[in-house]
């Protein structure tokens, strides 16, 4: 069992977030993984949690439900989808890369319920984990042409931090793969800013 | 993203549980599939109609369930391979038929693919379509992996043909939506014909003929157990003639393996899984069952194997032949979820609380100071999400006309609703305005009831609401029965021209096919003023128009139709058309002393429309507005510039 990796890529539907699975579980397929992907998305486009399960492995196939508390990498698109994922599957040894910029619940819009401030999500993260990046990803891709690229941003992320054994060319190859023309421009400029956007900070 | 259509045997690729039940069918053959849209198995279908005109595939979205059951049958019965694929709900739609086809078999491969969906994620009730398959006496086949996804299915049209019977592939949201390796087997390239004569009979006939295609429908099942007891989709892994024993179908069998190996049980337990769950492969099962002491049902919703397995294990404790045998599942609590046994998803700390709860074992996946100071992190600062409606999407302007039109009425109207986005009409980003919900069909159905109880003393405005494809699909007879017998009701209809729940597929209002060609458009319009009813059609975008429209026929007599028409925004945005500019003029928004009460964010609830705190005036999020400017046309100060882009 030593050698599986449970990845969660958390966030908000129409953040582009099951393409990020797909992203990452494809460029593991190709490094010889066996991969499980288990993806929740009938909230998809509704406004809802949405919360993607990548499992690798070399030796064997895994259902696609991460057990509780068993995740390696937690890849959060919003602030406090990643601190819920965390309360579900976080651990000492978790590392975490997450995106500050919320998503207002209808609820908290309504004036029903309270979005905490930022810092302090990050802060209570960091409590719980073995490390946190935190990446402007929204901002990042907006300045690489569209906010949608914030998905691509945060896989240049996770590419760049080594927290996977899947290769950075691997990446490369299965973005190059899944975009044409001015699309794969775009979305390998956003990857690489944000691979280069993690090499020059520090964790929390 | 798919590699679906690849000619390269052995070629491992990654797969989603739907593309592989779809690639299984294109491996034995398929000749023509039809379904109807619905959470989880939507993907079946699509990606069949992807790959129609390469592999000459008759592939339609049909206008629902049973008349899709019907159509693949047909072509089934003229020997040719046909798959349909469904929800679970879509399952009971098509049942009807389902009764009798079972007796009147088919001559090609006949594959009938139900999407179950535990927990009921995006479904109304959790329906275990297990039970058809046993109502109808059908083999039934359960994939644990995407892997089993394809070749079950393959398999499912081989035994099909070879007894002359529909055969029930059965999957749930965590295998029809999860991604798995597959490793690809060839596609045919046989051609093959259809043919059915005037010396063909094909009926389920009645009274005796009945009675005798029933006969013939229990040696066909006779004969498909004996094939089940030497199939390759159940083994059992674990300890040799362990006296504990798991028996699991389906997503059970992975989470299974991975509880065994956390709790380190591997060289106690043994794992009976099964994949051909109907009929039961009896003498497989009694050969693990004669060691077992206790046994563990694992699977998704009822106790489907946990009923039959005992059935099977009574016959023997009676002839002393096993036991003594205790068993643990859903009746016994040990298998349960959230709301209790036979409630809610299975997954792996599920599996692992039963066994530690039978074995006696202490597992925490976290130690206790961990788990408290997550609780409390999350518990204190981590807001709840509710569901809402996108930003733009035409049914917040329809619910907000239905809800202040009713305000003036002030009758207190009853509002049923129905299955679709706008099924979230009950809750508050409806303004909780829908106060039904059941069915396909069941908002006009219900009405039927509703607007004719004025003689018993309930004497309010009707209001139903479905959308266009829920129109086509389940609505048409219930607004014939309204019509009928004069029931005061308003059916609004949300035409949103598209299946956008499940996807945005297609209907027959949209002027188009699965495949995407064009085909006649059939205007709900011209359907209701064919039935006789008054036919109003608004652009809820108009609000002021949609409110007064509301209003006015709410108070007319007799069954009325109201239109509510405005495409879907997530299929205008595909057009790639350019979007205004929306943002808010923050010298003229005046905050908290406008009166509006936040109209933007608090009332209308649009997550495009945020609150900027530091300013203490309204907002708009570029990363969620899509421009559709409703909000300017509402907010009281004019606050919110649209700028059009060129």
């Amino acid at each position: 069992m030593e050698d599986l990796i449970n990845i969660i890529v958390t966030g908000v539907g129409g953040q582009g977030n099951i393409q990020a699975s797909y992203i990452i579980a494809s460029a593991a397929v190709k490094d010889g993984f066996y991969v499980s992907v288990g993806e929740t998305y009938g909230a998809a486009q509704r406004g809802g949690s949405v919360t993607s399960h990548i499992r690798l492995s070399k030796g064997t196939e895994y259902g696609p439900l991460i057990p509780k508390g068993k995740a390696h990498i937690i890849l959060g698109f919003e602030p406090v989808e990643c601190l819920r994922t965390i309360g579900n599957f976080g651990n000492r040894q978790t590392k975490v890369i997450v995106n500050p910029r919320p998503v207002y619940p209808i609820d908290v819009l309504s004036g029903e319920a309270i979005y905490p401030a930022v810092e302090k999500v990050l802060e209570a993260i960091k409590e719980l984990v073995n490390s946190v990046h935190v990446i402007e990803a929204t901002e990042l891709a907006k300045k690489a042409g569209d906010t949608i690229l914030q998905n691509v941003v945060l896989i240049g992320c996770l590419a760049a931090s080594e927290f996977t054994p899947i290769k950075m060319e691997t990446f490369n190859a299965v973005i190059g793969e899944l975009f044409f023309d001015k699309n794969l421009e775009l979305n390998l400029k956003a990857f690489n800013m944000g691979a280069e956007e993690f090499k020059k900070i520090r964790p929390l | 993203m798919s590699q679906l259509d690849l000619n390269e045997s052995g070629r491992r690729v990654l797969l989603m549980g739907n593309e592989a039940i779809a690639r299984g069918a294109l491996e034995a053959g398929v000749n023509f599939c039809s379904g109807y849209p619905g959470n989880p198995a939507s993907e079946v279908v699509e990606a069949l109609a992807k790959v129609a005109e390469k592999f000459n595939i008759y592939v339609e979205w049909s206008v629902n369930e049973i008349v899709a059951l019907e159509a693949s049958a047909a072509a089934a019965a003229a020997g040719l391979r046909s798959l349909t694929a469904m929800k679970n709900l879509g399952a009971d739609v098509c049942s009807d038929f389902l009764m009798t086809v079972n007796l009147s078999g088919t001559k090609g491969g006949f594959v009938l693919v139900t999407g179950d969906d535990p927990s009921a994620h995006s479904t109304t009730t959790e329906l275990d379509t297990r039970n058809y398959a046993r109502f109808a006496d059908i083999p039934l086949l359960e994939p644990s992996t995407a892997q089993e996804a394809k070749d079950m299915t393959k398999f499912a049209f081989e035994i099909s043909e070879e007894l002359g019977l529909i055969c029930m592939v059965r999957t749930v949201t965590r295998l029809s939506h999860a991604r798995g390796i597959v490793t690809l087997g060839p596609i045919p390239r046989e051609k093959r014909t259809a043919s059915f004569s005037s010396q063909d009979l094909w009926t389920s006939g009645s009274s005796s003929i009945a009675c005798m295609f029933h006969s013939l429908l229990h040696e066909k099942m006779n004969r498909a157990q004996l094939k089940f007891e030497e199939s390759r989709f159940n083994k059992y892994v674990g300890k040799e003639n362990a006296d504990f024993l798991i028996v699991t179908s389906g997503t059970g069998w992975l989470y299974s393996l991975e509880a065994v190996k956390l709790l380190g049980l591997e060289d106690i337990v043994g794992i009976l899984k099964l994949g051909t769950t109907w009929p039961l492969p009896e003498k497989l099962v009694l050969k693990h069952l004669r060691h077992a002491k206790k046994v563990l049902f694992v699977e998704e919703i009822d106790p489907f194997l946990e009923q039959n397995v005992k059935m099977v294990a009574s016959e023997l404790l009676a002839d002393g032949n096993v036991g003594p045998l205790k068993f643990y599942g859903k009746k016994s609590g040990h298998v349960r979820g959230e709301y209790g046994a036979g409630t809610g998803e299975i997954d792996v700390d599920v599996v692992i609380r039963a066994l530690a709860e039978i074995m006696d074992l202490n597992y925490q996946s976290r130690n206790k100071e961990y788990q408290e100071k997550v609780s409390s992190a999350v518990g204190s600062v981590v807001p709840p999400r509710t569901m809402g409606f996108c930003a733009a999407c035409p049914h917040r302007a329809s619910f907000f006309a239905i809800k202040k039109a009713l305000q003036w009425n002030g009758r207190d109207g009853i509002v049923t609703g129905d299955i679709g986005c706008y099924s979230l009409g009950l809750l508050p980003t409806g303004f909780s305005v829908a106060k039904t919900l059941h069915c396909m069909g069941a908002s006009i159905g219900t009405a039927n009831g509703f607007g004719k109880l004025a003689q018993f003393g309930l004497d309010k405005p009707v209001v139903a609401i479905s959308g266009d494809s829920t129109f086509y699909h389940a609505c048409i007879p219930a607004l014939i029965n309204a019509k009928w017998h004069n029931a005061n009701i308003l059916y609004v209809i949300l035409d949103n021209n598209t299946t956008a729940m499940t996807g945005h597929q297609p209907h027959p209002g949209t002027g188009f096919d699965a495949l995407g060609n064009p085909v006649p458009h059939i205007p709900i319009e011209d359907i209701c003023r064919g039935i006789g009813v008054e036919v109003r059609i608004v652009d809820p975008f108009n609000v002021k128009e949609a409110v007064q429209n509301v209003y006015e026929m709410l108070k007319m007599n007799g069954t009325k139709v109201l239109i509510f028409r405005h495409e879907c925004p997530l299929t205008e945005m595909e057009k790639e058309k350019k979007r205004p500019r929306v943002y808010v003029d923050q010298d003229k928004c005046i905050g908290d002393e406008c009166g509006c009460v936040r109209f933007c964010t608090r009332v209308f609830k649009c997550p495009g429309n945020i609150w900027d705190s530091a300013k203490g005036k309204a907002k708009i999020d570029e990363a969620v507005c899509v421009g559709c400017s409703i909000c300017s046309d509402l907010c009281p100060a004019k606050a919110i510039i649209v700028e059009e882009v060129t």
